[in-house]
């Protein structure tokens, strides 16, 4: 009992963050004429993988206790190579994919790298390696177009039935073993498969809980022999294969590439805003990706909810900075529990 | 940051480790001018760098991102940071010329203040951490402007005054660079002559220490906010007054080259070091870079990349850190 309620406790910011998204998620689907549908789902889930993606990429480094102010950027990047490389062939498709994630990670080791050896701080690092990834997609696209194939960009944006039936794959999805999961939305599919194979995997590494131990203290993780460099560069590399992977199914979902710099700022600031309302602390060492994607959803969710309550364009951007700063504020509530000041002051 | 100190005062020659990163600057600006100098040379045969009319021009439009650095650097002093510039600066300006009349200038600053008061409200009492708390303010502020304005462009225009300050010339000197030599000056008193000058540089290197010697280090903070809010609505009101009217995401441009000419010079991004001195030099530094990279026609990714790599290289020589942060 003590045990549930100590893990309760330590997971408040999360419980809470999956609290406001099935209250927004529910009333959104409640009142929506086509409510609880696969085509609802479909669209909710397109919507927020990019988002989800990023946010989880400024996760891990947030984790580690620094912050990454490239994120949009890296997933800017990759958008715009996107565009160019991932169409002709099956395998020519296949390499452009890989390329496409290859080069979001080369971009995350690098500000991993600028950060470890180069020893400034991570948020004026990324502050200024955001502008040469900016950059370089500018120097892809100038202007906004390109061309995705048709086909992977329609299979990966739908549920598992039409992505086996575009490519014939299990009888066109028609299997009867498949029938249970076949309404599942591919990109939630892709975000298991990524939470799965990557993401808790590399929690669980070495290098993984070097990171967290780092976010809580560097001082008694240098000391405790974890290897503080290694940890770090992984985190930021990490980082950017996230960003990568939200750039490339942006691309998907827009079938085009768009180096756009005040999309790039408005993603990696909501990235931040998605970590802190899922629950991971700024100052590192708590949280984790799964806790970010559900902040993602939330803001997602929040603006989902626009629709159906049918508010004035002009007013969703007030209303959407009223609830970010109201959701940010609710952790502020510890410190009128706190009765020395001191425990407040770092 | 635990071995950070108050800045000592100058000493005959030696070079104190505040005064580095000022001169390695102002050296680089040196090269930046020569550079560009050759280019002209080369391609107009003119050393148009050189001539004190295009300097003192640069200056002119190096001043509203100068006033938005002084008040930029007060908040990264203390070790926090203002992310609701963007919009804090878009609201005095719409508000300023939309009020029009004498009171226009009054009410764009009395909105920056208001702003920063809010932002410091959030961060001395709330805790909320600054970064995330001011960006909420400036998604707010940003909700306030599109609702009041439609998302289109105010129709109303600066008032006379405000394009004075912004176009006008004494003495052959811009008016935006006389109001940021004057702000400059005040800052400067502030930190180097007030005891609040003294309790920044004291929180931002350890506030729990500033707190404990009975420093109400929630004022000082509130305050930091209140006049980093109001330089950016003044540095809006200027702009307005500069292109006639207030317009959509006119802040935007000047939140990341604040943050970058703040630590370019010198002050430390966690809080406690640097001098005002190296964030007139850091302005300097990106206008002026950012003019010569536009003179010799680079295209907008070659700037983005040029600019991001200099920002690294003058870090990388000044600005690392020890090692492990214990």
């Amino acid at each position: 009992m003590n045990d549930l309620r100590l893990r309760l406790g330590q997971n408040l910011g999360l419980l809470l963050a999956i609290g406001l998204f099935l209250l927004f998620w529910l009333v959104y689907n409640g009142l929506h004429p086509k409510g609880f549908s696969t085509a609802v789902l479909i669209q909710n889930a397109n919507e927020s993988f990019v988002i989800g993606a990023v946010a989880m990429a400024q996760t891990v480094p947030v984790l580690a206790g620094g912050l990454d102010l490239s994120v949009g950027a890296v997933m800017t990047l990759v958008n715009c190579l996107a565009s160019v490389l991932v169409n002709g062939s099956g395998w020519q498709m296949v390499l452009g994919i890989v390329v496409c994630l290859a080069a979001g990670t080369l971009a995350g080791w690098v500000n991993g790298v600028v950060v470890v050896y180069g020893r400034i701080q991570p948020i004026i690092a990324t502050l200024a390696t955001g502008a040469v990834y900016i950059g370089i997609a500018l120097f892809i696209r100038p202007t906004p177009g390109g061309d995705v194939d048709g086909d992977l960009s329609w299979a990966l944006t739908n549920d598992i039935y039409e992505f086996c039936a575009t490519y014939g794959l299990f009888d066109d999805g028609e299997a009867a073993w498949l029938a249970p999961f076949a309404w599942i939305p591919m990109p939630l599919a892709i975000m298991l498969l990524v939470i799965f194979l990557v993401w808790i995997p590399f929690r669980n590494s070495v290098t993984g809980r070097g990171v967290y131990a780092i976010g809580s203290s560097e001082g008694a993780a240098y000391m405790s022999g974890v290897r503080i460099d290694r940890c770090k560069i992984a985190a930021f590399t990490l980082a950017g294969f996230f960003a990568g992977l939200g750039g490339l199914y942006l691309a998907l979902q827009t079938s085009s590439g768009n180096a756009d710099v005040p999309q790039a700022g408005a993603y990696t600031l909501n990235s931040i805003a998605a970590v802190v309302i899922g629950g991971t602390s700024l100052m590192g060492g708590s949280g984790g990706a799964i806790c970010s994607l559900i902040g993602a959803m939330v803001i997602r969710a929040i603006s989902f909810n626009f629709r159906i309550f049918d508010i004035a364009p002009l007013l969703q951007p007030l209303f959407e900075g009223i609830v970010l700063l109201g959701a940010v504020s609710i952790g502020a509530a510890r410190v009128f529990r706190v009765k020395n000041r001191l425990e407040l002051l770092g | 940051m635990a071995t950070g100190s108050l800045p000592k005062p100058a000493s005959g020659w030696s070079l104190s480790p505040e005064d580095k990163p000022i001169l390695i600057a102002g050296a680089f600006i040196l090269v930046i001018l020569a550079i560009g100098t050759a280019y002209t040379l080369a391609t107009q045969g003119t050393a148009s760098f050189l001539s004190p009319v295009y300097l003192l021009q640069q200056l002119q439009v190096g001043a509203f991102l100068g006033i938005v650095a002084a008040g930029a650097m007060l908040v990264i002093l203390l070790g926090h940071i203002d992310l609701s510039i963007p919009w804090t600066l878009t609201a005095g300006a719409m508000l300023g010329s939309a009020i029009g009349g004498p009171y226009a200038i009054p009410v764009g600053l009395a909105v920056g203040m208001v702003v920063g008061l809010v932002n410091g409200l959030g961060v001395a009492y709330l805790r909320v951490p600054s970064m995330i708390f001011t960006l909420g303010v400036n998604a707010v502020m940003r909700g306030f402007m599109v609702m009041l304005t439609g998302g289109y462009a105010p129709q109303s225009t600066a008032t006379p005054l405000m394009s004075y300050l912004a176009t006008g010339h004494v003495l052959g000197i811009p008016m935006p660079l006389i109001v940021w030599a004057v702000l400059s000056v005040l800052v400067v008193l502030l930190l180097q002559r007030t005891s609040v000058g003294r309790y920044i540089y004291a929180i931002g290197n350890r506030e729990r220490a500033a707190y404990l010697s009975g420093i109400n280090t929630r004022m000082v903070i509130i305050l930091a906010f209140i006049i980093s809010g109001a330089c950016s609505a003044l540095a809006g009101v200027l702009l307005a007054g500069y292109s006639s009217k207030a317009y959509q995401g006119m802040g935007d441009p000047y939140l990341l080259p604040a943050i970058a000419a703040v630590v370019i010079g010198g002050t430390n991004i966690l809080g406690g070091r640097g001098r005002y001195l190296g964030t007139v030099v850091g302005t300097i530094l990106i206008v002026l870079l950012t003019s010569v990279l536009s003179v010799m026609q680079m295209p907008e990714a070659g700037r983005q990349i040029i600019y991001g790599l200099v920002i690294i290289l003058m870090l990388l020589v000044y600005g690392r850190q020890r090692g492990v942060i214990a």
